[in-house]
């Protein structure tokens, strides 16, 4: 977290020698501390005090980086605690567990099968992002064995776990060329575990219960040369990882951070459940409140979906209104016969209308006007849905060509745009819709009869 | 954290017509009386029941006032829990059946809703006249809520008698929005704002089964897995999700999920018992 100017200050040769170009030394902190100048101008700065003021100005969370470009996980350089206050920045990377002790074959159809998952959301495909294997065997040719096999059958970042260097080392040998995370140094294996992440310049996971044996662990593996580092405070269930997650949020953004807790968490919520419905339950936990990596137990479509859906909703940044792509959108398989809406590419204006529509079972054709993410009633004030724009929208797609009639309901807070639609659109019918979409299926059942 | 939040199982004044199939067929013939339902209910161990009063009859007409009023009553007396009753959503007929309901459960303190910006005045008067309460829905934003209980304790309701309802969205259609309408207001009742000191009820089941991932089973994509466990986890994330923002009292559709949801909380509150 930035330091303040008297900090600053504090730091800097206290000569006011004008070479900075500022009166004094303490304007010169006062600039630095407005980001209004760079500390690369006093030339007579101190080592020490760049250190510590580039340490500073590093973000609060580290981010880290495994994978390939292909198939990345970025996680991390996290600002808030709150999701309302600017955005969170980097979702949580969702994986699953596999064991070396699981008949191979069964393994590598999972992954199989993990790897091809995928879920249309929104337009937006989403996919889980890796395989966790877990040397369970204690045996370096077994677990390389079935490192060796789950990258064959996926390319996507994978997550080595176990608490033997050497089992890790022989793991390590078979990710061919991307990187993994290293997963854990824990106090008793610690030098040899840092001594791999540094070696294959891999994120390395620190593992110690409690967070003042865990700060004691990570300063121990940080002075040991490994910079890229993903916390384990070895807290498993809801109530522990609720209070100690959110505790490790707050301390590495504090006003005076604790940079030793400066790192994403891993998260392993199959741990102290004992179903994949309460397995999901804590998932969805760990992607609101504050999980780098969560690692599940069990591949399951269903559960996949929603938490993919779940952390994409999460993840949304709240400072941009989220739009839809304009166009046509069928809905419920609709006819040349079936009725046509107009709406506003504002996402929730979107959802509201198409998820009413959806929910009646009857067929529609919704267009979605290009209004800049506005709603209804923003979009009109700012005229970007005006009878101008329902025109362009219809004259510009091709819905003209799918329908047999020329009936476009209009949301009933635009109802004043229908006599000049009419004037626009001619031979087109304008119909007027109820003003919230809550009533939506009531005129459908009617506009049917 | 002294008091968990509160699990409410949501039943309607005769047999739903739009619910998805894998409701109709766990509850099964409860649902032909609301009585026999809210046994059911209560049978599961849950805390409240929110019951929804339904726009038309069995016959197609208009709900009456004196339906209404019946229905409450066989409510009333075949359980001990905490009612909430929700009107159709329609504003006139809100007014007309949630008045009687009102008279007709003088003394049981239950919540009437929706109370909102339109109706405000005449369901706080009904609360007020038969000591009840009110669920205050606004519309995702902290800045409404707050005006809403403005509005209601200014005609005179004290604020112990309201909940909050800064409003749901499913999973996967919006609920981010509540989640951080909901974090904002807990953060403001936390520094001292008593206009947004309310508990907060949500409705994540009557969102998330209205969604198409809960009501359609067949000609979806395979990615969306069984459609149980599916619609199951839709309404349990949601949920989940909002507890996890502040939520005070969920409103849940399927056994499965008050089952769920009521080991989550165990969970999440086991160590401040």
């Amino acid at each position: 977290m930035a330091l303040t100017g008297l900090e600053i200050y504090k730091l800097l040769p206290k000569t006011n020698c004008k070479d900075c170009a500022f009166p004094t030394c303490l304007a010169f902190a006062m600039k630095l501390a407005a980001k209004q100048a760079e500390l690369a101008a006093c030339p007579h700065v101190s080592e020490e005090a760049k250190a510590a003021l580039e340490s500073a100005a590093a973000p609060p969370i580290r981010l880290i980086t495994m994978g390939d470009d292909e198939h990345k996980i970025e996680v991390g350089n996290e600002t808030e605690l709150h999701r309302h206050n600017k955005t969170f920045f980097h979702m949580p990377g969702l994986l699953v567990r596999v064991n070396d002790t699981q008949p191979l074959a069964e393994v590598q159809e999972l992954v199989r099968q993990i790897d091809g998952y995928s879920v249309d959301y929104v337009g937006m495909v989403l996919n889980l992002d890796g395989i966790a294997v877990e040397g369970t065997s204690g045996d370096p040719a077994t677990f390389a064995e079935y490192v060796k096999a789950v990258r064959a059958k996926t390319r996507r970042p994978l997550i080595l776990m176990g608490d033997d260097a050497d089992v890790m080392k022989a793991g390590l040998a078979e990710v061919n060329g991307t990187t993994p995370l290293i997963y854990a140094a824990k106090p008793d294996n610690w030098e040899a575990m840092a001594d791999l992440a540094k070696e294959h310049k891999a994120p390395l996971a620190v593992y110690s219960e409690g967070l003042e044996a865990l700060v004691n662990l990570v300063k121990e593996v940080k002075e040991a040369g490994v910079e890229d580092i993903v916390l384990d405070p070895g807290v498993r269930d809801f109530h522990d990882s609720l209070s100690t997650l959110t505790q490790i949020r707050r301390l590495a953004l504090d006003a005076k951070p604790d940079r030793l807790l400066g790192y994403p968490v891993i998260a392993f919520p199959g741990e102290a459940t004992e179903s994949v419905a309460e397995e999901s339950m804590l998932a969805s936990q760990h992607i609101a409140k504050y999980a780098g990596f969560i690692v599940l137990d069990h591949f399951e479509p269903a559960v996949a979906y929603a938490l993919l859906a779940l952390r994409q909703n999460i993840y949304t940044d709240p400072r941009q209104p989220v739009q839809v792509t304009p166009g046509i959108y069928e809905i419920n398989e609709p006819g040349a016969d079936d009725q046509l809406m107009i709406t506003t590419n504002f996402s929730i204006t979107y959802f509201s209308v198409a998820n009413e529509v959806e929910g009646t079972g009857m067929p529609a054709w919704l267009l979605v006007a290009d209004t800049e993410g506005l709603s209804v009633l923003t979009g009109w004030a700012a005229g970007k849905f005006d009878a101008d724009k329902i025109a362009t929208t219809v004259k510009s797609t091709s819905i003209a060509d799918k329908i047999n009639h020329k009936k476009l309901t209009i949301p009933g807070a635009v109802s004043v745009l229908s006599g000049e639609l009419e004037d626009e659109l001619s031979g087109w019918e304008i119909l007027v819709g109820p003003r919230e979409a809550v009533d939506i299926p009531a005129y459908m059942k009617v506009w049917q009869e | 954290m002294s008091n968990p939040p509160r699990i409410a199982v949501q039943i309607q004044d005769r047999k739903p017509s739009d619910w998805s199939p894998i409701l109709m067929s766990v509850w099964g013939d409860v649902m032909e009386d609301p009585a026999t339902w809210a046994q059911a209910a209560e049978d599961l161990g849950v805390d409240l029941l929110l019951l929804h009063l339904s726009l038309t009859n069995a016959e197609g007409n208009h709900t009456t006032a004196e339906e209404a009023r019946g229905v409450v009553r066989k409510v009333l007396d075949a359980t001990g829990l905490p009612l909430m009753v929700f009107g159709p959503g329609q504003i006139e007929k809100d007014i007309e059946l949630l008045v009687a309901v009102a008279e007709e459960a003088a003394g049981e303190r239950i919540v009437l809703g929706v109370c909102d910006d339109k109706n405000y005045k005449t369901i706080v008067a009904a609360a007020l006249a038969h000591g009840h309460l009110v669920n205050a829905r606004t519309a995702m934003d902290v800045n409404l809520a707050k005006q809403l209980n403005i509005l209601i304790s200014d005609v005179g309701l004290s604020l112990d008698r309201v909940l909050m309802d800064p409003t749901t969205a499913a999973l996967g259609y919006g609920v981010e929005y509540g989640y951080s309408a909901m974090e904002r207001l807990r953060l403001a009742a936390l520094q001292g704002d008593s206009m947004t000191q309310q508990p907060m009820l949500v409705t994540p089941g009557e969102e998330a089964w209205r969604m198409k991932e809960a009501k359609v089973g067949k000609d979806v994509p395979d990615a969306w897995g069984d459609w149980e466990e599916r619609s199951v986890t839709w309404e349990t994330l949601t949920a989940t999700t909002l507890i996890h923002s502040g939520a005070d009292i969920v409103a849940l559709r399927h056994p499965e999920s008050v089952r769920r949801i009521k080991e989550m909380i165990n969970r999440l509150w086991k160590k401040e018992e």
